[in-house]
Parts: structure tokens; C-alpha cells; sequence
């Protein structure tokens, strides 16, 4: 089957985002300096300015800080599934991103749910990582 | 920090707009042509008396092309209505510093023609469904309503307010009332954010004439003055919706706009906020300290952003919300012609001598303009 949903656009910053997907990690940049780190990816480091910074393995782990219910139909393949939720996801290490749930069942969102890392083959080529709730 | 000299040292003379709506006999070029056109003949120059121009959303070579307007200064600013606030900032600094003395700010518009769409475009989480500027207010309003209890009821009473405003503005696009049920039972276009908390797409064209005090005094109307203005950026969280309503950058333009106008916000008698989504008011007011952070839901209930009702009646043209989505430029028109009397009588702001723009953006801003410097 098709799928017909945006797929990321990797550019040689995000590719290793991406990439680690596939292999079912979930990573970010790290600040060698500072140890902080930075999402989305970046030539350099917000703090030092500078490129010595390396790619880490987060935890996968954090919370819903914040969500929303898209009703308006705004990409082809998300038509049929409007309305649909996308989270802001705060993970660990302070990280943000923006992710979909998956695996809620019965639960009804809520900002500070706890939720984990899980990894969604969408192709052959691309895996998107997603957030189940967190036992 | 050395001193802020800007106070007093530039004045709005002239201002001018097209109707908003669907004009596709023109384009952006024309309609930004057009309100200069308006706002030349509202200063009582002539297109000869220009030498700087500063543009909005508009491309520079074809604008000097079309409008046979060459100038030894030009600016040209993009798209985001944040420039709005700029490009004003930008006309004072010049003016006073003389670089210029008379110059032309001008915005066009031709999006709703070719329909524009705030949404949908390639971006990093497109993979997972999100996009558009609405969706990001409604990511962070959504944090407020968990951190502070605000609801969805309380920017009903931003869109009703604006809207009762715009019923009195003929120039509005928006002519029926609306009421707080009205609201509530507006679709979702991304929930928590209803359709009536979304500005409306329109061409049109606004411009501004800007100029030194002492030019003012030859010209045809009374002056408002460009008493302060402050700034600061926060693109921290550029890719992202950010986490705290841009509240310390808001408060960092508090603690300088007033002392550098030389006004407390009790000399202010209205306000123009950018709405492009109802919630950026309640961040704007929050910001700039006119109630609590977290108070922002409790403070607009009740017409308190009301002509004839509140302390500070705000967007009293119908703002975003319910006039025409003119990216702040319109709302400056609207303070002029407040500040000047201009304005018809059930729309008029009681004893108005100045007033303030704020913007809840990455570039938290706010000027003050007032009539009696």
C-alpha cells in the first residue's frame, strides 16, 4: 500500500535523526562543552557556537507537555484520519519534540503523561519515531 | 547601557488603506501602491516630498518599478507580520538619525487571491501531521489552560469584543455580531482553537507616512508622535512551539517602552494587540504586565477589552479577528485615526492621547504613539 503521508525531508543535519530510527534509536545533539543538549539538529552548538558536538542515544523516556487535536485537513494522508492528536513530547535529557501517540487505548491524553519512545516503520526506507504511553 | 534617544523625534502624518477582500483584478504591488496614494493625500504631500521608503511583503525593484518611486533610502522587510512593529521602529531610528526625513512605509497583500495558505508546506513535523502558525498557538495555549486554568471560553470573549468593535468599522470584512456561544460552537481547526480564534486571510494594501516633528508641523493633519518602543527577540525556539509564551522577552520591552516614551500604562487610554490568534492577547497583556501571568482569561472576561466598557479597549477596529488579518499594519492606521478624532463617534476612544501596539511574538514588541507631545 501506498503510503501517502509527508515523509521527513532529511538534510545533512537531520539525516542522522532519521537514520537512527531506523535502527531504533532515538537520538539528538549533544554539546560537548556544556553537555546541553539541542533538537531540532544544527551545525553547531547554540552554547559554544561551534561544531564539537556529537550524536547521542536518549533515554526515550518523558512526558507530554503540551498536545493538540488537528481537525483541518491539511496534508494529503492525514485526510481520512482528521481529527487526529500531535504531542509535544519533553523528554529526559530536555529535549522537545512534536510526535504523534500511539497505543492509548482507552486513556485520555493529558499534559504531564509519562509516555516511552516507540519506533514506526511507515517504508522500507523511513521509521518515525512515535510515543506510547509509559507504564 | 547608553541612552535611548528616540522619543518624540518621529511623528505618523499620513496614513492610508485599501478595502480588504478578494481583489484579483490587482496584485500586492498595486494594492501597497494604492493605500500610498491613500496616505499621501491624508498628509497633504506629494509622492515628491518622499525620500526613504520602507516596505512589507512586498518585492523592492518592482515596487520602486511600479510606484516611480526612487528614493536614496529603501528597506525592504519580510513577509512575517512581526515587521509590522520593525519597520515603524526602523522609520524612527532613520528619521531621527537622518538618514531620511520623510518616508513612505507601505505593505501589500494579495494572499487571499492566490490562496494563501498558512499550513501544509514541507517542515520537519510534517512526518507526524503538524503545521501552520495556528496549530503552534494552539500547542501553546494549550499549556496555559494545564498551567493556568485559562479556557477556551476566555478568548471567546476576545473574538466577541473584537467583533462588537468591528460592527462599528465599516472597513471591517466581518459584519455580523457574534456571540460567546457563537464561539464555543465554531468548529475546531485545531483544537483547543476554533475557527472565530483565527485572524482573517484578505488582500489589501496599508501604508504610513512618517516624518521629522518639525515637517509636521507644515502638514495637512495633526501629528502622532512615536513616543516609545522597545524590543526583544526570542527565536530560541524557533522550530517549536515555545514553552513560555514568550513572557520574559515580553517583559524585558515592559521594563524599557514606558520609561522611553515617558508614560506609565496609566497614560495609556487603548490598546492595539497583534491577534493573529485570539491567545496571543492574553500573552501580549500578560507580557506587558497590564494583569498576573495566568491572569490573562479572567482579565478579558466581561467586555473588559471593550469600547465603553473596559480600561483599555483594544483593536477597536475588529484587529486580526474580525477586520482584515493586515499583519499590524491596519491596527497602526486605526490608532492614528484614533489619536487623530477620526474615527465615527460610537467608535471613538473617550479623551484619547496615547495609545499602545504590542506584538506576542519571537520579536516581542511595543510602541507607543500618542497625539500630544
Amino acid at each position: 500500500m501506498t503510503y501517502l503521508k509527508p515523509l521527513p525531508e532529511a538534510d545533512k543535519w537531520s539525516g542522522p535523526f532519521f537514520e537512527g530510527a531506523r535502527e531504533g534509536k532515538l537520538l539528538a545533539q549533544r554539546c560537548n562543552t556544556s553537555g546541553r543538549f539541542f533538537f531540532p539538529p544544527s551545525p553547531v552548538s547554540p552554547v559554544t557556537r561551534d561544531g564539537n558536538w556529537s550524536w547521542v542515544e536518549l533515554s526515550g523516556k518523558g512526558k507530554i507537555g503540551s498536545y493538540v487535536v488537528m481537525h483541518q485537513k491539511y496534508f494529503p494522508g492525514f485526510g481520512d484520519e482528521v481529527p487526529y492528536p500531535v504531542i509535544e513530547v519533553e523528554l529526559e535529557e530536555g529535549v522537545r519534540l512534536l510526535s504523534s501517540i500511539v497505543e492509548l487505548g482507552d486513556r485520555e491524553l493529558s499534559v504531564g503523561m509519562p509516555v516511552e519512545v516507540v519506533f514506526d516503520k511507515v517504508t522500507d526506507e523511513v521509521t518515525l519515531p512515535k510515543f506510547r504511553p509509559a507504564a | 547601557m547608553r541612552d535611548w534617544n528616540y522619543r518624540d523625534k518621529a511623528c505618523i502624518v499620513g496614513v492610508g488603506s485599501t478595502d480588504y477582500g478578494v481583489f484579483p483584478e490587482t496584485d500586492a504591488v498595486g494594492l501597497g501602491v494604492s493605500a500610498l496614494k491613500a496616505a499621501v493625500d491624508d498628509a497633504g504631500i506629494t509622492f515628491d516630498d518622499i525620500d526613504g521608503v520602507i516596505l512589507n511583503r512586498l518585492p523592492y525593484d518592482r515596487f520602486a518599478e511600479v510606484s516611480n518611486l526612487n528614493t536614496p533610502y529603501l528597506q525592504s522587510t519580510p513577509a512575517h507580520g512581526r515587521f509590522s512593529a520593525i519597520a515603524l521602529m526602523m522609520a524612527a531610528e532613520a528619521i531621527a538619525s537622518g538618514a531620511a526625513t520623510t518616508i513612505a512605509l507601505v505593505y501589500g497583500n494579495d494572499g487571499r487571491s492566490n490562496a494563501m495558505k498558512y499550513g501544509g508546506d514541507p517542515n520537519f513535523w510534517a512526518p507526524w501531521g503538524f503545521t501552520s502558525p495556528g496549530a503552534s498557538h494552539a500547542m501553546m495555549f494549550r499549556r496555559h489552560m494545564e498551567q493556568f486554568g485559562t479556557t477556551s471560553e476566555d478568548l471567546a470573549h476576545i473574538a466577541v469584543s473584537f467583533r462588537e468593535h468591528a460592527l462599528k468599522n465599516p472597513a471591517a470584512v466581518m459584519k455580523k455580531p457574534i456571540t460567546i456561544e457563537d464561539h464555543q460552537k465554531s468548529r475546531f481547526i485545531c483544537d483547543p482553537l476554533h475557527l472565530l480564534d483565527y485572524c482573517l486571510i484578505n488582500d489589501g494594501g496599508v501604508a504610513w507616512i512618517m516624518t521629522t516633528p518639525e515637517k509636521a508641523k507644515d502638514m495637512k493633519k495633526k501629528p502622532v508622535f512615536v513616543s516609545g518602543f522597545a524590543r526583544q527577540d526570542d527565536f530560541s525556539q524557533n522550530s517549536l512551539p515555545p514553552n513560555d509564551y514568550w513572557y520574559p522577552a515580553l517583559q524585558k520591552v515592559e521594563s524599557q517602552v514606558y520609561d522611553r516614551a515617558g508614560l506609565t500604562r496609566n497614560d495609556i487610554d487603548g490598546l492595539m494587540i497583534y491577534d493573529n490568534f485570539s491567545p496571543t492577547v492574553l500573552f501580549a497583556l500578560e507580557g506587558m504586565g497590564f494583569c498576573k501571568q495566568g491572569e490573562g482569561g479572567q482579565f478579558v472576561r466581561d467586555g473588559m477589552l471593550e469600547l465603553g466598557k473596559g480600561r483599555w479597549p483594544t483593536n477597536t477596529s475588529g484587529g486580526h479577528l474580525s477586520e482584515s488579518y493586515m499583519q499590524g499594519w491596519a491596527l497602526i492606521v486605526e490608532g492614528v485615526r484614533q489619536l487623530r478624532g477620526e474615527v465615527p463617534p460610537d467608535r471613538q476612544i473617550k479623551d484619547c492621547k496615547a495609545l499602545q501596539f504590542i506584538l506576542a511574538t519571537a520579536v516581542a514588541g511595543s510602541i507607543i504613539i500618542r497625539n500630544d507631545a
